[in-house]
């Protein structure tokens, strides 16, 4: 069963990597819409075929695929129309044209929609060719080629692609065509969703292509480590989908797309600069500057002796806020309390001072 | 004509059915400092992205060193009005500066070493070395308006096409990147700068072009850059100079 999770992390190779591009440049939801779209190609090479190993199908899957970004192109560039609407109206239309074509004319087993729609990467194993005398999974064979091409297009490209996404612009003058590059690697997302089709099925691929990314993109700043980090993500991901689906026959795709999920979530709320690190910090900010505001305010002629009630209603606080604070100030020896009424102690001078430099007010 | 390095004839660009430029002739002196200025929306933008090839006119011509085909471009260096860039690209200062170096390489072949020390220079002379490896995203304003002109030094252009260069940066950072314009120029440079700040024209600029779709006047900013002219140029806004 080895062979399963090899082709699950070759799929998920192949993917990611291109994904980091289509995550930086704001090509998700095209790529899902192309993930759908190709279902078309395949479809019609299918019923001219009748083969469902024919390279006619990855061939005219391609065609469709770009078809789909050029007429999303087309519809978006009326202005009519927002790009979002365009994708959602050209994806959806030829995708039902497929759907219709599947249930009408294909009483044939080989096109099951099941499989299409969520793949089945258990199956890959059985469909077997041979390779310099070896016999292994067609699936493994096809999407390894697939994987090396991709990153052979991102090793060789890597300086346009770069540029093509960042400032455009730039890149039409120093010479490199922006329009190839992206036709360039829409073609390739096209090839590869076809490839992953058997293991992952259309509706999870898109989450091969970007989860791997995004979830890289919360941790490095740097577009070579993102790369790498993608990577790792996507074996990362596979592995884990692998163990759990196998071991609770779930389908493995759809545990490696929720994998995903999760690690994208612990990412983004336990990283460094994640949201629980975020929101800690700004808390004890907040907390701190509140008690040095106290203070100050105690420093302030007219008010070196103030009760509760004063210092309640002057910063809008409740009662356990209040009481929070007094007890930090009062163990610290920044405040006294004599007669219900509060005072800065020498110490508490002293640190309305450095308060006052650290957030650069006038002394 | 030797003195000439851009020349445009009777160009007219339009956005849809809307006149942007309308009978533009201008001639650019070679190595000179010339000022672009007009009310905003006067079309000053739509001239430099005409000339950078980036819109296409309705009709008229630009000449470039005498040429007119896009390879010329890459002796342009072109520093746009607000970076209209992929701001959520993971790229540090040095990775962009080092974009400036793309324009000398061919397709599939990387910067080199000497690149980087070319990008690091260029760094320098922007006093932005400490921000090398700083994400782009995180600098403010004026920090990215340098790092996009020290990408414009690394290109090694013979033209510096500026869209608005001083807009929104402080005072110091304004004189540096005249120092470093005027520096520029002793070495044969040629620049062509919108510019917004009516008062300080006479100060920085050798040149300079008053337009509002039309060209009003140019030439030498002494004898050009007159009261009336700019009234002209400014008037139906109802501008006050
Ligand atoms: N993409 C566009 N589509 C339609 N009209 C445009 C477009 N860009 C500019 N315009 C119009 O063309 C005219 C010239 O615009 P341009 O940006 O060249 O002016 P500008 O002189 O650079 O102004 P500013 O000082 O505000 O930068 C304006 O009336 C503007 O509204
Ligand atoms: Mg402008």
């Amino acid at each position: 069963m080895i062979e399963v999770l090899l082709v699950l992390i070759v799929t998920a190779l192949a993917t990611s990597v291109p994904g980091v591009f289509l995550v930086l440049r704001g090509l998700s939801m095209t790529t899902d819409a192309i993930s759908h779209t190709i279902l078309l190609g395949i479809v019609l090479a299918f019923f001219m075929t009748n083969d469902i190993r024919s390279p006619w199908l990855i061939i005219a899957a391609s065609i469709v695929g770009i078809a789909t970004v050029y007429i999303i192109e087309l519809v978006s560039r009326t202005q009519l129309v927002r790009q979002d609407a365009a994708i959602g109206l050209v994806f959806t239309a030829l995708f039902a044209a497929a759907i219709i074509l599947i249930s009408k004319y294909s009483g044939n087993a080989h096109l099951d929609m099941d499989v299409v729609l969520m793949g089945e990467v258990l199956f890959a194993p059985f469909n077997r060719i041979d390779v310099f005398g070896f016999s292994i999974p067609a699936a493994l064979w096809q999407l390894s080629i697939i994987m090396l091409v991709n990153f052979a297009f991102i090793a060789l490209f890597y300086k346009e692609l770069k540029l093509t996404t960042f400032d455009p612009k730039f890149a039409f003058i120093a010479g490199f065509s922006a329009t190839f590059i992206y036709y360039a690697l829409m073609t390739l997302v096209s090839v590869t969703a076809v490839a992953a089709f058997d293991a992952v099925g259309s509706i999870l691929v898109i989450n091969f292509f970007v989860a791997p990314a995004l979830t890289a993109y919360l941790l490095v700043r740097r577009l070579s480590a993102m790369i790498w980090l993608s990577m790792l993500f996507a074996v990362w991901n596979s592995v884990i989908g692998y163990m759990i689906g196998f071991s609770y026959d779930l389908s493995i795709a759809g545990v490696t797309s929720f994998t995903a999920l999760v690690t994208f979530m612990a990412v983004f709320i336990f990283s460094p600069d994640g949201w629980l690190n975020s929101r800690l910090r700004a808390f004890r900010q907040k907390r701190t500057f509140t008690r040095a505001m106290i203070l100050m305010l105690m420093n302030e002629r007219g008010h070196t002796r103030l009760t509760a009630g004063e210092i309640t209603a002057h910063f809008n606080l409740n009662r356990k806020q209040f009481d929070n604070h007094m007890e930090h100030l009062l163990i610290n020896d920044y405040i006294e309390k004599k007669n219900g009424q509060y005072t800065l102690t020498e110490r508490g001078e002293e640190y309305t001072h450095y308060t006052r430099i650290k957030y650069e007010l006038p002394i | 004509m030797d003195d000439t390095i851009i020349t445009i004839k009777d160009l007219n660009v339009a956005y849809q059915d809307k006149p942007a430029l309308w009978h533009i002739n201008l001639d650019i002196r070679k190595n000179g400092r010339t000022a672009i200025v007009g009310p905003n929306g006067a079309g000053k933008s739509t001239m430099i992205k005409t000339m950078m090839k980036l819109i296409r006119p309705v009709s008229g011509r630009i000449e470039i060193d005498g040429r007119t085909d896009k390879g010329v471009l890459k002796n342009i260096a072109y520093v746009p009005q607000k970076g209209e860039v992929n701001w959520d690209f993971p790229a540090t200062v040095l990775d962009v500066v080092l974009m400036g170096r793309y324009v000398h390489k061919g397709w599939i072949k990387r910067p080199q070493k000497k690149d980087r020390e070319i990008a690091l220079e260029a760094l320098k002379t922007m006093k932005m070395e400490a921000f090398c490896d700083r994400q782009i995203s995180e600098l403010s304003g004026g920090q990215r308006q340098r790092a996009f002109l020290a990408r414009a030094i690394a290109q090694d252009a013979d033209i510096y096409v500026m869209d608005e260069p001083l807009q929104g940066i402080d005072i110091t950072t304004e004189n540096l990147i005249m120092d470093v314009i005027r520096k520029l120029q002793t070495e044969g440079k040629t620049f062509i700068v919108v510019h917004h700040q009516l008062n300080t024209v006479k100060e920085y600029f050798d040149h300079v072009v008053i337009m509002n779709k039309t060209i009003i006047a140019d030439g030498p900013t002494d004898a050009v850059f007159t009261g009336e002219n700019i009234e002209k140029a400014y008037r139906e806004k109802g501008v006050s100079v």
